[in-house]
């Protein structure tokens, strides 16, 4: 048996920590949810629920957050598109060059965020890396041009035009968000292939399965359990993402944090953005409930 | 019960001859890196045969296996079925079934889709699969855990679910992988019993791999006894027992004594035991089996060869209670130690006079191709 002290010295530290870091701080941006701002610009501790309501009724929030839900959708298939072949690869193909592959899909996680971000910046951009090498493939001038033709317009002297919608749309925010989490997708799933018995596979065949039934019967079954964890770890996460959006998403591309973050600091309703924050919440951990019963049923069966 | 037929191409053949076997196995090498796990098998099997291939572990008994089944690729021989080649199409198209040592039943689902698995896969009629599934299922009284989740089952009830699952799609060749070695001992013989039942009754070849010699012999019509990636010998039990081709097959089927002697004249000489023999002269390996070796009955003297026993003096050594027979360890001069085992003898001590038959001194090979 562990001594009171080994007890008390194990189980005192995750208490605090999750106790002064978590609940007092959502305890605070509860409590803030249900106060409101004064005209002179004061957080006045009145409590209503007039925020809540001004979400429901204010069609802009709800539209974003359904643009928010968009780009985590899309994000959370992109990952799994370009995840699970890789991950399906390195689990059954790599052989030697298992360990080296997984190396490079680790190595990416440990560049910053922020450097990622710049460095997407610097690709899509009108001066980016990816126009330029449009422009000097005369892709963008030949697109163009086509544009021209079939528009019957001017005649324009410009084969070097940049492609501008590149950069600060959704597109570039998916683009930027489905390179950072499709590692946080691969290696859950990864690991669940790794963990379907091999013997399963064989007897599959031997029953007079083909390659792809196997796939589609045996294989893919067995790995959810990894694909769902895969996907609400991009789901959640890009959900809750106002950096990409800040980086090269533009006005168009604006998410859900991005106006916590204004509420937060130049619009000074913090309020408002409290009660968001607390919808957010809601939203998430409704969904991680949702996912984790759902894989406990796929484990039982 | 209900039998499942037998496939009609596997018509009744009882011979062993190349022409006749269902399955045929040419010359087959297999090598894993460097290592060779399989240096040229050659053998056939006959249709409705129950041959079991017995080995230790690394005698490449399951890679044999595996080679039939589709899992690994021959580097040169050839496999054949009813004179097709079987070792050129994938595992998916091959009319064989496994039964796993760790059963490998799917998880993610039932009992009757584990059996109906195959029978998807094949895409047999929608209407036939429960019926059939219903019918392998009661064949190895399953039935009524059709709807339960594998995790619940017992390892023995695995077993079943597996052994109905390889049966469904009546492949013409079932191969068996030490499916028995995971059950404890009462369970086990009693699978024993109804695996040998339930061959007979659908009558489907069965390849069973074991390194259990009391089970080979048990189970089988003929044992193939594998040493290091070579047949050592292929017969029918009885004659593996009685009639051993090497001194190794002697040694691991059952217990023997090993007789190293000098083959003279038609005599055969080891130690201060002669008895007469028909083989060449030279050097020579005989086996002697535990329960051919008895207290002589009456006092002629030693190493006569009146009424064809040779008889013998040897010291007992040791004597250990074996309930219907006790073991022996019994020394004749030169230091040469015997095992024998005699039936109710009471206790022994000091020299006492001992016998066999010649014949049941077996001439065996040293080793394999000598």
């Amino acid at each position: 048996m562990y001594s009171r002290a080994y007890k008390a010295a194990v189980t005192i530290p995750p208490v605090l920590w999750v106790t002064l870091f978590l609940l007092v701080p959502y305890s605070i941006l509860f409590c803030y949810s249900f106060w409101s701002v004064s005209p002179q610009e004061v957080i006045v501790h009145h409590w209503n629920l007039q925020n809540y309501v001004e979400l429901a009724r204010n069609p802009i929030y709800l539209s974003v957050l359904f643009r928010s839900m968009r780009i985590a959708a899309a994000v959370t298939i992109f990952a799994l598109i370009l995840g699970y072949p890789l991950a399906y690869y390195l689990s059954f193909h790599a052989a030697k060059r298992k360990n080296l592959l997984y190396q490079l899909v680790i190595i990416p996680l440990w560049a910053s965020y922020l450097v990622r971000g710049y460095a997407w910046k610097t690709i899509l951009g009108s001066d980016g890396v990816l126009n330029g090498v449009l422009q000097f493939t005369h892709i963008t001038g030949a697109l163009f041009h086509l544009q021209n033709f079939l528009q019957q317009s001017m005649h324009i002297h410009a084969t070097l035009v940049p492609i501008r919608f590149l950069l600060y749309s959704p597109f570039a925010v998916v683009l930027m968000l489905t390179h950072i989490y499709t590692p946080f997708v691969l290696l859950p799933v990864y690991a669940s292939l790794e963990h379907v018995p091999r013997n399963l596979i064989e007897a599959s065949h031997d029953l007079g399965a083909s390659p792809w039934a196997t796939f589609r019967r045996v294989i893919l079954p067995l790995s959810l359990p990894g694909v769902l964890a895969g996907a609400t770890f991009a789901f959640v996460l890009t959900l809750g993402d106002f950096l990409a959006p800040l980086l090269v998403g533009g006005p168009s591309g604006i998410m859900i944090s991005n106006i916590v973050v204004s509420l937060f600091g130049a619009a000074y309703n913090w309020p408002l953005g409290a009660a968001i924050s607390f919808c957010m919440l809601g939203l998430v951990v409704g969904l991680l409930f949702a996912t984790e019963r759902l894989e406990r049923r796929w484990k039982v069966s | 019960m209900n039998a499942v037929p037998s496939p009609a191409s596997g018509a009744a053949s009882t011979g062993i001859a190349g022409a006749d076997a269902l399955l045929s196995i040419r010359g087959v090498v297999k090598r894993f890196g460097q290592r060779p796990v399989l240096r040229g098998i050659s053998l056939d099997v006959a249709a409705g045969e129950f041959l079991t291939i017995l080995g230790e572990s690394g005698s490449g008994k399951t890679t044999l296996l595996r080679l039939i089944a589709g899992f690994e690729q021959l580097d040169s021989g050839e496999i054949l079925m009813g004179g097709a080649r079987l070792d050129l199409i994938p595992s998916y198209r091959r009319e064989v079934n496994t039964v796993f040592q760790s059963y490998a039943i799917f998880p993610h689902l039932s009992v009757f889709e584990n059996v109906a698995y195959g029978l998807r896969a094949k895409n047999a009629a929608k209407d036939e699969i429960p019926g059939r599934v219903k019918q392998a299922l009661d064949m190895v009284k399953m039935g009524e855990f059709a709807q339960s989740a594998p995790a619940r089952l017992s390892g023995g009830q695995q077993q079943r679910v597996a052994l109905a699952r390889a049966l469904v799609n009546r492949p013409r060749v079932l191969l068996l992988d030490e499916p028995l070695s995971a059950l404890d001992a009462n369970l086990r013989k009693q699978m024993q019993t109804e695996l040998k039942s339930l061959q007979r009754e659908v009558g489907i070849t069965f390849i069973f791999v074991t390194h259990d010699q009391e089970e080979a012999m048990a189970l089988s019509d003929r044992v193939a006894l594998l040493r290091e990636g070579i047949v050592e010998q292929i017969a029918d039990p009885r004659e593996i027992y009685g009639r051993p081709a090497t001194a190794y097959v002697a040694q691991f089927i059952g217990q023997t004594n090993l007789l190293r002697a000098e083959v003279r004249e038609g005599l055969a000489r080891a130690g201060s035991i002669a008895w007469p023999t028909s083989g060449a002269a030279g050097k020579a390996t005989f086996s002697l089996r535990p329960e051919h070796i008895r207290i002589a009955t009456s006092s002629a003297s030693a190493n006569s060869t009146h009424d064809g026993a040779i008889r013998f003096r040897a010291r007992v050594a040791n004597q250990s209670y074996g309930g219907a027979t006790d073991h022996l360890e019994i020394e004749c001069g030169d230091s040469q130690v015997l095992r024998a085992r005699v039936a109710n003898p009471g206790p022994l001590e000091g020299m006492i006079e001992f016998e066999f038959s010649a014949p049941d001194a077996v001439r065996v090979r040293e080793a394999k191709g000598e």
